[in-house]
């Protein structure tokens, strides 16, 4: 909601209160549209105990304006230089330029994205200045941190958005049709990378009809891939492949042999491919190069390529960052690398978030303090630079894993192993029946001794129909133990039995007794049976 | 009609007694099963009626018809979340009435004992019995006949039979008196004991031990009476030491032990049709109580003595804190979900609010979300008792799944309700060695996705025990009253 006015402004802060202060810059790099404050988060980040500031018209672009951001509390600064000055905790998105790093001041907070793999300077600067810096792109791949991955938010939205910019560039319906006017067959999309982006791209696409193929170095990935709709394509190569899961669930390099294998399997698919999207990237390197020229011209005319890798030179020959090129043979290669910032409401809500959680997890007691847990996995993974030290790259994080590994299966058991625990089962349940027989044999004999015939003859019928009770009994569904023990408890009245022969007694007291017993067991008969088969009557199948 | 007759007909009637119990094996073949009950009974009614020894069979007719006006009114107007109270005063009355027909039993032998005094012969008979003496005992009917014919070892076995099944009755109906009490409120659920604690049920017990030595001895009828009187108290105490949450093993362990009384009753009638059926409702319960213990991870003897086992050290502290969320966040929630399962416990039972619960059900599953209910072995104060509900409100059974058969399915969901449930879903029982639920098997619904719990206020469950789940990131706290938050949540859906 561009510009919606959010729900009140509970916690209002009176100017020049002495709350820790968060702001948001307007974003510096040309072109950029999101913003990393919204209203909505301005209010949670209050409720946190926060004060919010913001540089005026930095949400404008995103579709957030000022009176918004004024409606939800947060107070807005005239200039970028005056919202450096006042806030303690500086939320922004781009990487910060160098005007930006020499306004930080010790006792600052930085968070942003920050590349700090390959911005040395910057780390320098901030080492200088003592501030400290928490890079977006650092949170740890784990499951407690995927809120605040705004990796994953932001390659969710470039994903998607590169479908929408490839239905742009396409002539053609996306979803095969059968018209009076012809037939329309549907359009083939080929993801190249299913992390977040490449899935996210499956979806979009399947969701307009598309016929879609996936391809991933990881062979674990299948299953989601084929999850979204899409078909998973396969590679006849008989390798270990080394697993995401060890490598933070991102790719990695791949030997000559597996790359040789996937380029021809590309080869193969190139023709046949209306829309290609690429997302491959490996951490800290340059794109791997996946789809050749002789590629390119393979496909028709008409044909879109979508490379989400441009910004680390792409993963497609004849890519050129930040453009859109159409070759001699009429394919389009799009290499924008804004994706996020071309849909900078939704990527703006989400990093909005994905900082608020950030703060919510820096600020555990929800006092409007920052408490800096460099024990806390997720926080120290994320800092790059604290209290004028260089902190990256961090220690490896303790949980790793986060997708399981499918190798991890129990082994099958060799039929020989099977049978040989099936033996030992066996035997250990021989032995125990045997022993509990043997004790229950000498228990009745004990008691036949001493026992006259008369009483042992019912004795014989008591424990068989004890045996009977606990092998029936066991058969019951879980479901009726309530109508099982209503039923129960209905025919436990056959205690009116004894009393109907004892009611015929000649003595006064006798008859009163058993007359009373009856009638308690006739409620009992009754009652137990009318309750048991109202109960069954109600249990219907859907 | 002649003896031949009664025991071909109890035989029948066994044999159709043991079908319609296990009948039970399946909702369908249940409703069979339970024709199979009924027909049995009238059987055996009958058979005892038209047999040998019996007089005064109009006033059995009569008062066996009454006792049905009173019980077709109990089971046609008791609500189906009454059910566990109905069923604990119902085995009260097998309790009693197996009393008053032990007590009966005593009385005929001391009458019969009289009987043969005025006529100067011996009794118990001695091993050689006089002709005289045979003729004179086929002067009796019905049981005092049987009484006559014994030796006297056959009199002491008599006796102890008669003793076991007048103290065991006396505890079942005490105790299910007061189990009756504490589930439907009138009596305080919480576990409370006298100042001795199990000190006075020892001496109960070892009391009773003593009298019961004595009336062997022949110290007369006195002796029966404070029998009766010690085991309705040790069935009092008993029960009033354990708490409501424990109540789903009580009500199963005084339905065995309705039926060991019966079984015991049998014995010294020398009915076998009695020792039968008493020895399949006693193992029947027995099995139940296994059951439910096993579903607690607690010991049958720790339940029955009352309270919680020693815990080993402090309960974990809880970090975090209980958020609240209205229904508009849960009608939204469930809006986006595809999948969804609703965990029922006693609060349900108590807002009367599986009408609502099915309701949402039936929309959530008309927008082609999938919904499953998740149900713990002892969710409720009864062996399945959340069945029973959800049966009543017409959710389709093949829904309603157990906590095996579910609990792998909790990560893959979206949403999970639970609704007036605590210990069952306390993940404190897999993480907390201290916790005195610790090792107890329990829902998982914490690895789903989010969690909405619809509970009165902050309280803790009647075990007492704080659960933190209230406090995980994934779970918010739609406080209120289970049925009134439903309604106002279907009101949101449409």
């Amino acid at each position: 909601m561009p510009g919606a006015a959010p729900r009140g402004a509970a916690n209002r802060n009176e100017k020049g209160s002495d709350k820790v202060k968060i702001g948001t810059p307007k974003e510096v790099i040309e072109g950029e549209a999101r913003v990393a404050m919204t209203p909505d988060s301005a209010l949670q980040l209050q409720k946190l105990g926060y004060e919010c500031l913001i540089e005026t018209g930095a949400g404008a672009a995103a579709g957030f304006t000022d009176a918004a951001y004024k409606e939800a509390g947060v107070t807005i600064k005239k200039t970028a230089n005056a919202l450096w000055k006042d806030a303690d905790i500086i939320a922004k998105v781009r990487i910060p330029t160098d005007e930006e790093m020499g306004r930080l001041t010790k006792n600052k907070t930085l968070i942003s994205f920050f590349n700090p793999g390959g911005n040395e300077a910057g780390l320098e600067m901030a080492k200088e200045k003592g501030a400290n810096v928490i890079a977006m792109e650092m949170v740890p791949r784990i499951s407690r941190a995927q809120k605040m991955d705004a990796l994953s938010s932001m390659a969710n939205i470039a994903g998607y958005r590169a479908v929408i910019e490839a239905g742009n560039n396409y002539g053609r319906f996306f979803t095969g049709q059968i018209t009076a006017a012809g037939k329309v067959p549907p359009a083939r999309v080929l993801v190249v990378g299913a992390g977040v982006a490449g899935l996210a791209a499956i979806g979009a696409a399947v969701s307009l009809g598309a016929v879609v193929y996936a391809f991933d170095v990881r062979p674990e990935v299948a299953e989601q891939v084929e999850s979204m709709g899409a078909e998973f394509v396969y590679l006849d190569f008989e390798e270990e492949q080394q697993d995401g899961a060890a490598t933070g669930g991102y790719a990695s390099v791949s030997s000559p042999e597996f790359r040789e294998a996937q380029l021809a399997k590309f080869r193969e698919l190139a023709p046949d491919m209306d829309i290609v999207i690429t997302t491959a990237l490996i951490p800290n390197r340059e794109a791997p190069k996946l789809w050749l020229e002789d590629m390119v011209k393979a496909m028709r005319r008409g044909s879109v390529i979508v490379d989400l890798a441009a910004e680390k030179g792409g993963n497609v020959e004849g890519t050129v960052a930040d453009e859109k090129v159409v070759t001699d043979n009429g394919v389009t290669i799009i290499g924008y690398t804004d994706f996020p910032s071309r849909m900078a409401t939704q990527a703006s809500l989400l990093y909005a978030t994905n900082i608020r959680h950030m703060m919510t997890d820096l600020t555990p007691e929800k006092d409007g303090q920052i408490n800096h847990d460099m024990d806390d996995d997720v926080i120290r993974g994320a800092t790059v630079a604290f209290e004028g030290e260089i902190t990256f790259p961090p220690p490896p994080p303790k949980v790793a894993a986060i997708a399981a590994r499918p190798q991890e299966k129990p082994k099958e058991l060799t039929p020989e192993e099977k049978r040989a625990a099936e033996v030992a089962a066996f035997k250990a349940q021989t032995k125990q029946q045997v022993t509990l027989l043997a004790i229950g044999a000498a228990l009745v004999l004990s008691v036949g001794l001493v026992a006259p015939a008369s009483f042992m003859q019912h004795f014989i019928v008591f424990l068989l129909s004890v045996f009977v009770g606990f092998q029936v009994i066991w058969g019951v569904s879980h479901s009726l133990h309530t109508p099982l023990m209503a039923v129960t408890n209905a025919i436990s009245s056959i205690i009116i039995l004894g009393a109907l022969m004892q009611i015929g007694s000649s003595s006064a007291l006798i008859t009163i007794l058993a007359a009373l017993a009856v009638f308690m067991a006739g409620i009992n008969i009754f009652g137990g049976f009318l309750v048991t088969r109202r109960m069954l009557a109600m249990f219907q199948k859907s | 009609m002649d003896f031949g007759f009664t025991i071909a007909a109890y035989a029948v009637a066994a044999v159709l007694f043991i079908l319609s119990l296990g009948g039970l094996s399946g909702q369908e073949s249940a409703k069979r099963a339970i024709w199979y009950g009924i027909v049995g009974m009238a059987i055996a009614v009958l058979a005892t009626l038209v047999g040998p020894g019996q007089g005064l069979w109009l006033l059995s007719l009569v008062l066996i018809g009454a006792g049905g006006v009173v019980g077709y009114q109990l089971a046609t107007r008791v609500q189906m979340t009454q059910m566990p109270e109905l069923v604990a005063i119902m085995h009260s009355l097998v309790g009693l009435a197996a009393v008053f027909v032990g007590l009966n039993a005593d009385f005929e032998m001391g009458r019969v004992a009289a009987a043969f005094g005025e006529a100067g012969l011996a009794f118990p008979r001695l091993e050689e019995a006089s002709l005289e003496a045979m003729d004179f005992a086929k002067q009796f009917t019905g049981f005092a006949a049987i009484v006559a014919k014994k030796t006297a070892v056959e009199i002491n076995i008599l006796k102890v039979e008669l003793m076991l099944g007048i103290w065991i009755g006396a505890v079942t109906f005490t105790g299910s008196v007061i189990a009756y009490g504490k589930l439907a409120g009138k009596v305080d659920s919480a576990a409370k004991k006298l100042p001795g604690g199990h000190m006075l049920n020892a001496g109960a017990a070892i009391l009773s031990l003593v009298v019961a030595a004595l009336y062997l001895g022949g110290a007369g009828m006195w002796t029966l009476i404070a029998l009766t009187l010690l085991a309705f108290f040790i069935g009092y105490h008993l029960i009033m030491g354990i708490g409501g949450a424990d109540m789903p093993v009580v009500v199963s362990m005084l339905n065995s032990y309705s039926g060991w009384a019966a079984a015991a009753i049998g014995f010294s009638l020398g009915n076998d049709l009695l020792i039968v059926v008493g020895a399949l409702v006693g193992s029947s319960g027995a099995i139940l109580s296994y059951i439910m213990c096993k579903a607690m991870n607690r010991h049958f003897v720790s339940v029955i003595l009352g309270g919680f086992g020693g815990t080993s050290g402090p309960a974990m502290e809880v970090e975090g804190e209980q958020i609240a969320i209205e229904a508009d966040g849960v009608a939204q929630a469930l809006d986006e979900a595809d999948s969804v399962i609703i965990v029922p416990g006693y609060g349900m039972a108590v807002a009367q609010a599986q009408q609502s619960v099915s309701e949402l059900t039936k929309r959530l599953r008309a927008k082609g979300k999938e919904v499953r209910f998740a149900i713990h072995p002892v969710a409720g104060r009864l062996p399945g008792h959340m069945n029973v509900l959800l049966a009543e409100a017409k959710v389709p059974y093949d829904i309603v799944m157990e906590m095996d058969e579910i609990n792998e399915d909790f990560p893959d969901t979206d949403v999970v309700i639970v609704i007036g449930s605590n210990d069952i879903v306390n993940p404190a029982a897999q993480d907390d060695p201290n916790s005195p639920i610790a090792g107890m098997p329990v829902l998982e619904v914490w690895k789903a996705k989010q969690v909405f719990v619809s509970k009165r206020g902050q309280g803790t469950g009647y075990s007492g025990i704080e659960n933190p789940l209230f406090f995980k990131e994934n779970t918010r706290m739609f406080y209120g009253d289970a049925k009134a938050s439903l309604d106002k949540l279907l009101s949101l859906l449409d």
